[in-house]
């Protein structure tokens, strides 16, 4: 089902010119238009979007939207962009993620407005990019150019400590996909091609798998990020404005989780297997340990950071428990749930987070400061806001009927299959989460006005109660019905599964 | 039929929905207005659908709603299952629930959180209905977790009380612990069976009787042990059994209705209700009903003595709540679910009554809930008074009241019972229904009899509740004294839950019972003679003796106790180790993972480390460009040199 528009073309060059055009406007004194011109690109991209589900056919494995053309011939390098039921989800997120995130910055972005919109229209384009690209020097051409403007936001309107986190972001996620790039190149030597698609039925050796499947787990382990590289996403959201983190959280982590599923899996499949007890380990070292941490931070940006690292541990468990189903119960059923778990917590988790740190960008533009002990009783001042501040950290702590539930009971179920202890370790955030994020909302929301500025809060005006209000609308949506989801992925899901379980020694 | 089950799930969500997000805009009129309105149309069906299924006889209705997901070839459903057991259940939360939001409009009437207030106990209706009307697993999970945060919401109802922000989070997470164990049971269901339907699980599972797995490699356990296990560890949570049932009394922090609807008639009987539901699990794994058995009776026996030295009116109850859930788990153990399902409608009629009779005081009494401060308030009260009277009758299991049939019933079948831990049990809730009737009578006493302990202003004002009170205990007070009779024959001796309820013929207690069953009234007369009426008459003959005749003697026996007291005074010390051992244990574990692990190895040593050795580095290579010409005219001889030996030689 290909439309007569290059869709995908569309979605990731639309924002960039966009935010091209907002600097060129935004300079000087047309600070509404640019606001404006913000606002109709990112919802244009928006709407370009939706045909992309639409139009899917969800039956066919096949790349959709492909458009194809030569790059760098000389290189074998080509402008290839496709998606499947795995990708086309996660560029919905983005697109419609910005637009919350523009509206986010509207009147609360003082200090260069025009140029911060920009930065996040250029990074969705980007991101798009990342998502969309099936030659893999497109593709990695989008990965480190993504890194620039995500620098700058929080470079230019992060917090005091923006310089050592910025540095700190920079460096981890930089050397991490150098390694990718080594492994790359050492492929298109192996395939004479950059085509994705092309190292995916590439022989490989194991040694060599399983050199490769390092230096993507490098690149992919910092921005997820597992355990132990993960020390930079808590610095990073500190420091970072409202929107900064909420993309950070809600599509950035979820590329290191795509590359697992477009390059560790399908390429090196036996690394994957010879791994997979390390890749486990991690993952849930990320649900317990970071749970047990996050439970202890006093800065709700930090709390929440360390929330989504362990909640991001379910992603990357679901993705490498596949090979544990299959020794353990001599069939491949059940593996696909928790891969299927995996993109449908990566989606929720985009809800979830944007929306917590939105929330949290609330109370930091009244009272501007993201301490736990600065709040107290907020409810008896924004009652609006508590409602959904309560809805939210529900949704954190993965109550069913919102959409946090859903990946992390599939992933449980299907790690059960895999090792009763799997299951046992990864359930333990049904605890450990609710402990970390009721325990904030009790501090923040509930109890008798604090002080002064609590008392001074005004509850959130119509342009916060509509972002608010969209992503409460979209967490219970796909909490009471998430089928529309996992129609979309199942097909993609058990191809890549399929090729998975075919080693190529 | 299903249009029926719908509107029955969605109208009590209906009036939540205006209530809560629409409030704004209505009238604390239009809000409850809206709410019972709801709530009483599913009230309505609920019973046209009790006659429909339970009277008329119709086949159980086991029907999808709608395909929540499919994944890796299982569909996720949402879908009813109404039989017997579901249709009873239905019947007796939409009638609870009915009154209690009647009753709401007097308690709360000065609240400001009015609206909010109507609008959380019909979403409660709405998710309670979903837990017992569900077909599948996956949907008792979203109804066992929904009724846990309409619970949390109304716990913290009050939020700006301290202790009420603490109980309901204690609440919630105690009932996490126990969540945890549910889902992993669901999980595990969902593995050997491939399915989470109750139709399809429950016709396998006798294929499974024999199955084992290493869940420690090396030792061999019964599959089915293992589910029921975990799914019990929910049930522990949900319906407060030991250990996990320290948050109910804190619990009691919310306002006295949901008291009364929440954490005594309907939510926390949702565990009992799960294990009923699960019957055919349960009965192929004798271990799991001994862990059952043994958990009840601790609980029946252990938290009813709490109850004795309670001073707060609600808080009795509430630990008489606890005792009775233990009640109901005995019965579980002992494989007579249907005397437990029986006892936690008796219950659920008669304790909404006491709580709600509590509340009646409470409101009396311009809400002073120390029964030592209060006393003689029959006078005031009459209807309050009569009616909390059959309450306490009914709890006591005076002969002929509602809660004597259900629980004589409970202790004749554990006396029966085979199963391991039954003697402890049969001891438990004997010495228990002495407990209950002591506890029960001793606050009866203090509160209605003696003389007026309180200040004259509280006397002043002291007068009957309105009839939005007083009206609803009527209506409970009917079914407490009659429920029992008209049930106990078809429930626990009849056919009433054929194809709900499996018991396997060699556990069938019930079905011995029933061979010397002839009627409510015989019962009744043999009730009379049996040790429960003993106790029960000695538990109140104590309760007044102490309290009415002799009131100083309570005083010297406290004193004289000592380290018994000083147990029960902190509760067994569960909520000590919990707060000093497993909260703050937490806390710091989180603690030295974060500062140690995060911040000085990872981030310390690794991180800035690395970026030190390279400063470190960078600053020994700068020596090396020291800008001097000759340096490096000396370094390139040395190196000219060095190239030309290796060539040279």
């Amino acid at each position: 089902m290909s439309s007569e528009l290059p869709l995908l073309s569309l979605v990731v060059w639309t924002p960039i010119i966009g935010g091209l055009l907002v600097l060129a406007i935004g300079s000087g004194k047309h600070v509404l238009e640019a606001r404006v011109v913000s606002l109709l690109v990112a919802l244009l991209t928006f709407a370009i979007s939706i045909p992309l589900y639409v139009q899917f056919d969800p039956t066919s494995f096949q790349m959709q939207f492909v458009e194809l053309h030569p790059w760098i011939e000389r290189f074998n390098i080509h402008y290839h962009l496709g998606v499947d039921g795995i990708s086309m989800p996660l560029i919905l997120l983005t697109t419609f993620t910005t637009v919350l995130v523009v509206l986010a910055g509207w009147e609360v972005i003082q200090y260069k407005p025009a140029q911060y919109m920009a930065a996040f229209l250029i990074m969705e384009g980007l991101m798009n990019g990342v998502f969309a690209a099936l030659d893999a020097m497109l593709f990695y051409v989008f990965w480190e150019a993504l890194l620039i403007p995500m620098f700058v936001v929080i470079g230019i309107w992060g917090g005091p400590r923006r310089v050592y986190a910025t540095i700190k972001f920079f460096l981890y996620t930089f050397l991490g996909s150098v390694f990718m790039l080594v492994s790359l190149i050492y492929m298109y030597f192996q395939a004479d091609s950059f085509a994705i698609l092309d190292f995916h039925t590439l022989k490989l050796g194991l040694t060599a798998q399983i050199l490769i499947f390092i230096a993507f787990l490098l690149a992919f382990a910092v921005k997820v990020p597992m355990w132990p590289v993960h020390t930079w996403l808590p610095d990073a959201h500190v420091e970072a404005p409202t929107g900064g983190s909420v993309i950070l959280a809600a599509i950035m982590l979820k590329l290191g989780a795509y590359g697992f599923l477009r390059f560790s899996l399908p390429i090196t499949p036996d690394a994957s297997r010879e791994l997979d007890w390390l890749m486990i380990a991690l993952s849930l070292i990320a649900v317990v340990y970071i749970g047990f941490v996050a439970l202890v931070q006093k800065d709700m940006k930090k709390l929440v950071a360390y929330s989504s690292i362990s909640h991001m541990g379910f992603v990357t468990l679901g993705f490498f428990i596949a090979f544990t189903i299959f020794e353990n119960t001599g069939s491949w059923k059940g593996a696909a749930m928790g891969i299927e778990g995996g993109i449908v917590q990566m989606i929720s988790h985009g809800f979830i987070s944007g929306a917590m740190f939105l929330s949290i960008g609330v109370l930091y533009d009244r009272v501007h400061s993201r301490e736990i002990a600065a709040y107290g009783g907020v409810t008896n001042t924004m009652p609006t806001f508590a409602a959904f501040a309560v809805l939210f950290a529900m949704a954190n702590a993965g109550l069913p009927g919102t959409s946090g539930f859903v990946g992390e009971f599939m992933v449980i179920l299907s790690a059960f299959k895999a090792n009763f202890w799997f299951a046992f370790f990864a359930a333990l955030t049904l605890i450990i989460g609710a402990a970390y994020t009721l325990w904030m909302v009790k501090r923040v929301f509930f109890g008798e006005v604090a002080n002064d500025n609590v008392a001074k809060l005004k509850d959130i005006n119509a342009r916060e109660f509509i972002i608010l209000g969209t992503l409460a609308v979209a967490v219970l949506f796909f909490g009471i019905y998430p089928a529309p989801l996992l129609d979309v992925m199942g097909v993609s899901v058990q191809h890549l599964l399929e090729h998975i379980a075919q080693s190529k020694l | 039929m299903q249009n029926v089950y719908l509107t029955i799930v969605l109208a009590p969500l209906f009036g939540a929905i205006i209530a809560g997000l629409f409030g704004h805009f209505i009238s604390r009129r239009a809000a409850h207005t809206v709410t019972i309105a709801g709530v009483a149309v599913s009230a309505i069906f609920s019973l046209y659908v009790f006659k429909h299924i339970v009277l008329d006889g119709a086949e159980p209705y086991n029907g999808t709603v709608y395909t929540w997901m499919v994944s890796d070839g299982i569909r996720f459903e949402v879908g009813f299952l109404i039989d017997s057991l579901s249709a009873m259940m239905m019947a007796v939360v939409t009638f609870v629930s009915l009154m209690v939001h009647i009753y709401t409009i007097g308690y709360m009437h000065d609240d400001p959180g009015y609206k909010r207030f109507f609008s959380y106990i019909s979403l409660f209706t709405f998710s309670m209905l979903m837990l017992v009307m569900s077909n599948n697993f996956m949907q008792l999970f979203f109804g066992w977790e929904a009724v846990g945060l309409v619970s949390y919401l109304l716990i913290g109802f009050w939020y700006k009380r301290p202790t009420a922000i603490f109980a309901n989070l204690k609440a919630f997470l105690v009932n996490r612990v126990g969540d945890f164990g549910f889902l992993l049971g669901i999980a595990a269901v969902l593995m050997y069976f491939n399915s989470l339907d109750y139709a399809d699980v429950f016709a396998a599972a006798p294929m499974m009787a024999d199955m084992t797995i290493e869940v420690i490699p090396g030792i061999e356990w019964s599959l089915m042990t293992v589910i029921c296990i975990l799914l019990f560890i929910g049930a522990m949570g949900k319906s407060a059994q030991v250990p996990l049932h320290v948050w109910l009394p804190d619990s009691m922090e919310g306002p006295t209705p949901i008291s009364a609807l929440i954490h005594a008639a309907t939510m926390v009987t949702a565990g009992i209700f799960m294990v009923a539901r699960m019957s055919p699990l349960y009965e192929l794994s004798t271990t799991a009903l001994g862990v059952v058995l043994v958990i009840g009776a601790i609980t029946a026996l252990f938290m009813g003595i709490l109850g004795i030295i309670q001073n707060d009116i609600k808080r009795v109850v509430a630990y008489s709540t606890l005792s009775q859930l233990g009640y109901m788990t005995v019965a579980l153990g002992a494989s007579a679910y249907a005397a437990g399902v029986f006892h936690l409608m008796t219950h659920a009629f008669f304790k909404a009554l006491l709580f709600l009779a509590a509340g009646s005081v409470i409101i009396g009494m311009h809400h002073e809930q120390d029964i030592r401060k209060m006393g003689g308030i029959k006078k005031y009260m009459p209807i309050t008074y009569w009616t909390m009277l059959i309450g306490s009758l009914a709890l006591i299991g005076f002969p002929g009241f509602a809660g004597f049939f259900s629980k004589d019933a409970i202790i004749e079948a554990v006396h029966l019972s085979h199963t391991p831990g039954a003697g402890f049990a049969y001891f438990a809730v004997l010495i228990g229904v002495f407990i209950t009737a002591f506890y029960s009578f001793r606050m009866f006493f203090l509160v209605f009899h003696g003389e007026e302990r309180m200040d004259a202003h509280t006397r002043e004002h002291l007068h009957e509740s309105p009839w939005v009170v007083t009206g609803p205990l009527i209506a409970l007070a009917v079914p407490s004294v009659f429920a029992g009779a008209i049930f106990i024959g078809p429930m626990l001796f009849g056919d009433f839950f054929e194809g709900a309820i499996f018991v396997s013929p060699e556990r069938d207690v019930l079905g011995h019972l029933g061979e010397h069953f002839h009627g409510w009234f015989s019962f009744v007369l043999h009730g009379l003679t049996g040790p429960a009426f003993y106790l029960a008459a000695a538990g109140v003959g104590s309760a007044w003796y102490l309290y009415l005749k002799r009131p100083d003697i309570p005083a010297v026996i406290k004193e004289r106790s000592g380290v018994l007291y000083t147990i029960l005074e902190h509760k067994y010390g569960f909520d000590d180790f919990n707060e000093k051992v497993i909260a703050a244990g937490s806390r710091g574990l989180g603690r030295l993972l974060w500062q140690v692990g995060d911040v000085k190895l990872i981030d310390g040593f690794i991180v800035n480390g690395a970026a030190r050795s390279v400063g470190w580095f960078s600053g020994v290579i700068r020596y090396l460009q020291t800008g001097f010409l000759y340096h490096y005219a000396f370094a390139m001889f040395l190196g000219l040199f060095v190239l030309i030996a290796i060539f040279v030689f």
